[in-house]
């Protein structure tokens, strides 16, 4: 179920379209609900967005399985994504995700067994003079080498143990 | 040089907030307008004489886009901001909505005036989080000083403006694609015409305007459209701002005058190719252009000029490649890029390319035949052109570059069934230690 806070973010997001266009509320409400929601969506959370903005629940799910930044299914505590697209490649993007796969256990797509990280790759994300780089939840962290993943990575696990 | 866009951010302590923009004479375009009643028409007029070309991609002139809006003041119309830059190798936006908000706020209140626009979306893209908490502030700040709102400095005109996230969709930074996004739905282009300006967003009346075109707004009001003009050379006019990136000493963003040479930005400004190697190809516009080589270094950075030499300037994202690139590596990787993004509305482009990506995955992979080639070019034909966006065009981009200037690598692959590079080789000298 949508939480209440998530609910009146949402009623504040529609304000900001006519009236007669709610549906314009969609991507920021899926991304409200998704983040309140450990970063994935619910086919019962997007029927009640559908009733929030007025439209049906397909018309959501069409919208939510388009866009690569929903989760239709649960993701560990920090979604890390690293951008593969030439300029991050260029500068050894596939040696950065082989070191992630090593140091956390994990393959593509997965999601180490404590739940705390989900890894994916993602096409550009706007860093290419930063190269390689990857993003944790809402956060950038670029020039990368393996000292500065190691001390990310530690960072991250000691602040979700905390 | 003189730096246009960079030169607040270039100066020492600059930050984001609205104090270190006035700082700078940030605004006094905005008051200006108000305070001499220039009309819309004037800034239109303005912006025309000034040359401004849409600095997006397609490079339009900006002043008959706006023209373009009908005049009836008793029609909504809307003003929205194509701040989805997700063109790989280019990152510029991004600097610009992160450390300068303000002076594209101020673009988009002058811009809107222009056009009679009382509503503004920034479409940003979803993944950048501070952009979008940077000018969300911005706005804040730009209300509580009657910059943005009812009256803005009590002229009458009213405009409020949002920020809309987009969720990772690289077609929404086509603008009919962003306008049905923004609408709720899939990003998917619309047919054209009818063309924004008379069909836009909720069927309204809509300019759309990418973040560094608008950016330029307030210098053009300041110091009228014939000082802009004279920067950059023919129908290129004023700065641009270049992304480069990959094989360089010092990647990032750098504003040159249109005009200045590939070589100037790589090796004068860039620092040359990392680890004393020798260039082998760039990509001049964003991995939807086609890939020139060193015979290009003395090209211009000049809309026409790029064009004449068969790429284009696109997005201002020049990526560059040293001599231990391998091209069909380097497509494949592109095409992985153009496959994972085609929106899927034309069958051209949506089973075009997948089956693109699945023949270069086979040639680098040293399965490919001969006839493989000839095949990517058919290919290659029958989707440029064939589609309702130009996704076509730059998806047959890459592969069409490289067999161009490269084809003896995508021969060797096929004939050695292997790669001329040794990647792991390769990656143990270069990025990520």
């Amino acid at each position: 179920m949508i939480s209440a806070t998530a609910r009146k973010k949402i009623e504040n997001v529609i304000t900001r379209y006519p009236e007669e266009e709610k549906r314009s509320a969609l991507l920021p409400a899926l991304h409200i609900v998704q983040n309140d929601n450990q970063g994935h969506l619910t086919e019962e959370m997007m029927k009640e967005v559908a009733d929030l903005l007025e439209i049906t629940p397909l018309q959501v799910y069409e919208v939510a399985t388009f866009y690569t930044m929903y989760n239709l299914k649960p993701i560990g505590k920090y979604h890390i994504q690293v951008c593969r697209t030439l300029p991050c490649a260029l500068m050894g993007a596939e040696k950065l995700v082989a070191y992630l796969e090593e140091k956390l256990g994990i393959g593509l797509g997965e999601t180490t067994s404590d739940r705390l990280f989900t890894l994916t790759e993602v096409e550009c994300l706007a860093s290419c003079g930063t190269a390689p780089m990857m993003q944790i939840n809402q956060n950038y962290y670029e020039n990368l080498n393996k000292s500065k993943v190691d001390q990310i990575l530690e960072e991250l696990k000691q602040k979700a143990t905390s | 040089m003189e730096q246009i866009l960079f030169k607040n951010m270039a100066s020492p302590g600059y930050t984001p907030k609205i104090s270190s923009y006035i700082a700078m004479g940030g605004y006094e375009a905005l008051q200006k307008v108000f305070s001499e009643k220039i009309t819309s028409d004037q800034l239109i007029e303005m912006v025309k004489k000034s040359g401004l070309r849409g600095r997006g991609g397609a490079g339009f002139p900006t002043g008959t886009k706006w023209s373009f809006i009908p005049k009836n003041p008793a029609l909504t119309k809307y003003l929205c901001i194509n701040a989805d830059e997700g063109e790989p190798g280019t990152f510029k936006d991004r600097q610009l909505m992160e450390k300068d908000p303000h002076q594209m706020l101020e673009g988009i209140v002058i811009s809107a005036y222009a056009i009679g626009a009382h509503t503004a979306y920034i479409y940003v893209r979803g993944e950048l989080d501070l952009a979008m908490k940077t000018i969300e502030e911005a706005i804040e700040e730009a209300r509580k000083k009657g910059f943005v709102g009812k009256n803005i400095l009590s002229s009458g005109f009213d405009l409020e403006v949002y920020v809309h996230p987009g969720a990772g969709a690289y077609i929404c930074g086509e603008e009919t694609a962003l306008l049905e996004s923004l609408e709720g739905k899939r990003g998917k282009p619309r047919f054209k015409p009818p063309f924004p300006a008379n069909f836009g967003l909720y069927g309204k009346p809509t300019v759309v305007n990418n973040v560094e075109t608008l950016s330029n707004i307030p210098y053009i009001v300041n110091r009228g459209g014939e000082w802009f003009a004279s920067i950059g050379v023919g129908k290129s006019t004023g700065t641009r701002l270049f992304s480069l990136s990959g094989h360089v000493k010092k990647p990032g963003n750098y504003e040159v005058p249109l005009g200045t040479t590939f070589r100037q930005l790589i090796f004068d400004l860039g620092g040359g190719i990392i680890n004393g190697k020798k260039l082998k190809a760039i990509i001049p516009g964003g991995a939807s252009a086609s890939f020139f080589t060193e015979e290009h270094l003395d090209v211009k950075l000049d809309f026409e000029e790029v064009a004449k030499a068969g790429s284009m300037l696109g997005s201002g994202a020049v990526t560059v490649m040293d001599e231990e690139t391998c091209m069909v590596w380097a497509a494949l990787n592109l095409m992985h890029f153009f496959s994972h993004e085609s929106c899927g509305k034309c069958t051209p482009c949506r089973e075009g390319a997948p089956w693109l990506y699945k023949i270069m995955h086979r040639i680098e992979h040293g399965e490919g035949k001969m006839e493989d080639l000839d095949l990517l070019v058919s290919l290659c034909g029958n989707i440029a052109g064939k589609t309702v966006c130009a996704f076509g065009e730059a998806e047959v981009a890459p592969i069409l570059g490289t067999l161009k200037y490269f084809r003896q690598e995508y021969e060797y692959h096929i004939r050695e069934k292997s790669c001329p590079i040794n990647h792991s080789e390769r990656l143990a000298t270069i990025g990520f230690p």
